[in-house]
């Protein structure tokens, strides 16, 4: 019985070779097939392990709000002064009304321009509280944060994010050194580390860079610079009066999270006329995040599925041209003793062998994914720079991360094609009439 | 003395849709063991039918068919493919060698389909191929063949299952005189040593050769030699 299969995997093969390219190409459509479906998994997973990332890179746990310039047509006739965004007042409510919420940062934050001795470096000025560093996960690097103390005596001092620290000050070492904001000085109190920048998820959080901060106590801020901000806009000076910029409040379990988020709203929403802010829930982004790969893994895999039938059909075409030029082979085979199941066998068997060597390849193609992704970006970006440059920054910069399951997943797909579209050609042959086989030419 | 094959009251209809074809009406015929028949008649009457109800590939409209002391009349698909496997050798006029294989490969194609292959096989088949005189061309394609050549290795590919009789529809049709003639030879040397060969031929010459000729016309024998 094992001579006998050995025997027919021998002959099937045998047949294959009779026709090399028609064999090739036959298992090049498998082989497509079967890359793809690991090809397109790895993709999918990877932007969407990125996405999360990012997500979570903001805190499942924080609440995020942040003030927002409503649109001209709502400004419209309030005057050289706008006036908008969250208030101190709206910080002390939420501080005070929302038992759930374990942390609450104020945070008011604006470009400005940084000078020590000759040198001029733009950047970010952000008025926070000793708290910051810890919820936005900033570390120091050398020296110590802003203080509790600090906080409370409005001292002139200052902390440096790593990048803003090496260009302003590239051969004095900071600490203890004056930086010159306008006509203020501040004290150099300490240096963080370099924080990958987080999340752009659109609606009112930007993504966000740290790389040029630098850390004020925000009483100071207050104290030195005020709400008000003059802009130079084309000719005119144009005011804005802004008493918060963010307030990040971390909620003290993920399981509380979006009841607290409602109560924020509700609470900013009765005091406030225009919409001048916008709530961010980092929780409520990873669960769309997770139905948004679900899909992307639905779709991915329905484009797989298509190209995996397409090198199905293939595989019929083929059998049902090979079993139509046997047919006088089937014929003879059927005259020396031939029972239909050996004839569907031997047909089956090379399907099986066209299907396997597909899938085969085709997993070893799917798992070079990464490297030949990184040429093929890397391609692109040098013919058409422009093309490239209009992807989403999370298609270009995302790494596949190769689904394990999806390897038993496409090489079964692809042995299970085989014998599905094989096995009408194969019944097709041993259907024939013996007789009639023998008299076709 | 025991029958190879015994065909009583044979009939075989093809119905198609403009009418029905009867291609046999009623044939008799009983092949002792060691007998070499040849069937003549004129086109159309019915001689391959017949010899492929021999060789079990298909099945009388009614009548009933014994090979040795069995009833194939009513086998199944897969009992009649038994049958042709372990008791029939067949030669077709156009040789039907599968192309894919080589001489001694076609040679054991029965015994491949009878479900088993020995040792002894393999000696049996490369016996059959130095009997036919082609030990030299084992590993040649048939393409590679003469037709007399091929038609040899047909001959030896229908005794490798050590058949009850050789069935051969115009076994010299697509060959020269000469070769011919030769191939007719080896049949009669395989019927002195005890096959039973039942040919259809259309050439009275070639009958000659036979035992006997049985004539058919219009799907019916005339006369019995
Ligand atoms: N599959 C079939 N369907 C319909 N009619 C058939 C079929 N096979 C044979 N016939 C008819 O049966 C009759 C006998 O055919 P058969 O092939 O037995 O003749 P034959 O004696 O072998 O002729 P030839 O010497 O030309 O080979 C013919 O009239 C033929 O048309
Ligand atoms: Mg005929």
């Amino acid at each position: 019985m094992t001579f006998l299969w050995f025997r027919t995997w021998q002959l099937g093969v045998k047949s294959l070779l009779l026709h090399p390219l028609r064999s090739l190409l036959t298992v090049l459509g498998i082989f497509i097939g079967t890359a793809s479906v690991i090809w397109l998994l790895a993709i999918g997973e990877g932007i969407s392990r990125k996405a999360q990332e990012q997500i979570e890179s903001l805190g499942a746990n924080n609440i995020i709000v942040r003030s927002i310039k409503p649109p001209s047509e709502v400004t419209e006739g309030m005057g050289r002064l706008l006036s908008y965004g969250i208030l101190r007042n709206d910080y002390e409510r939420l501080h005070e009304t929302i038992p759930t919420v374990e942390r609450i940062l104020p945070i008011r934050e604006m470009r400005r321009r940084f000078g020590f001795s000759s040198r001029m470096v733009d950047g970010r000025l952000v008025g926070c509280t000793p708290q910051y560093a810890e919820v936005t996960r900033l570390e120091v690097d050398r020296g110590r944060f802003i203080s509790d103390g600090d906080l409370r005596d409005r001292h002139n001092y200052c902390v440096l994010a790593a990048d803003l620290a090496t260009r302003l000050f590239p051969f004095e070492d900071p600490i203890g050194r004056s930086v010159r904001v306008e006509r203020d000085y501040y004290v150099v109190l300490g240096v963080m580390k370099p924080r990958a920048p987080s999340a752009g998820i659109g609606g009112s959080l930007a993504a966000q860079e740290f790389d040029n901060d630098v850390y004020i106590p925000i009483t100071t801020l207050w104290n030195r610079i005020g709400d008000t901000v003059f802009t130079a806009r084309s000719g005119s000076f144009e005011a804005e009066q802004i008493e918060l910029s963010q307030i990040t409040l971390r909620v003290d379990e993920v399981k509380n999270v979006l009841e607290t988020a409602d109560l924020v709203k509700e609470t900013l929403e009765r005091y406030h006329r225009i919409k001048d802010y916008g709530v961010t829930v980092p929780l409520e982004l990873l669960e769309q995040a997770r139905t948004t790969r679900l899909m992307f893994i639905i779709f991915m895999g329905l484009i797989a599925a298509i190209s995996l039938l397409v090198g199905g059909i293939g595989i019929m075409n083929i059998m049902l041209a090979t079993v139509t030029e046997r047919t006088r082979e089937i014929g003879i085979r059927r005259a020396l003793g031939a029972k239909r199941g050996d004839i569907i066998r031997q047909f089956l068997v090379e399907t099986i062998v066209l299907s396997t060597v597909g899938g085969i390849t085709g997993v070893l193609g799917g798992l070079t994914v990464g490297p030949v992704l990184r040429l093929i970006l890397a391609a692109l970006e040098k013919t058409t720079p422009q093309v490239m440059a209009q992807l989403p920054e999370i298609i270009r910069t995302a790494t596949p991360v190769i689904v394990p399951w999806s390897i038993p997943l496409a090489f079964g797909i692809s042995v299970t094609i085989g014998i599905i579209f094989g096995l009408y050609p194969a019944r097709r042959a041993a259907a024939m009439d013996p007789i009639e086989a023998l008299r076709h030419e | 003395m025991t029958s190879a094959a015994c065909v009583q009251d044979v009939t075989k209809e093809y119905r198609m849709d403009g009418g029905t074809v009867r291609a046999l009406r009623g044939v008799s015929l009983e092949v002792p063991e060691g007998d070499y028949v040849a069937i003549m008649g004129p086109s159309g009457s019915g001689k391959s039918t017949l010899l492929n109800l021999l060789g079990c590939l298909d099945r009388p409209t009614s009548g009933r068919i014994m090979l040795g002391d069995k009833d194939v009349t009513r086998a199944s698909d897969d009992q009649l493919s038994e049958i042709r496997a372990s008791r029939i050798g067949f030669v077709f006029q156009s040789y039907n060698l599968i192309p894919q294989l080589t001489v001694l490969e076609n040679i054991e194609v029965p015994l491949y389909y009878q479900g088993r292959f020995a040792s002894d096989d393999r000696r049996r088949c490369l016996e059959l191929a130095e009997m036919v005189g082609l030990s030299d061309r084992l590993k040649h394609r048939p393409t590679q063949l003469s037709g007399g050549q091929q038609q040899r290795v047909a001959i030896a590919r229908s005794l490798a299952n050590d058949p009850y009789f050789m069935l051969a529809d115009e076994p010299t049709g697509n060959l020269d005189s000469v070769t011919a003639a030769e191939i007719l030879e080896l049949l009669v040397e395989l019927n002195h040593n005890g096959k039973t060969i039942i040919m259809v031929t259309h050439e009275t010459d070639i009958g000659r050769q036979a035992k006997r000729i049985i004539q058919l016309k219009d799907g019916m024998i005339l006369e019995k030699e």
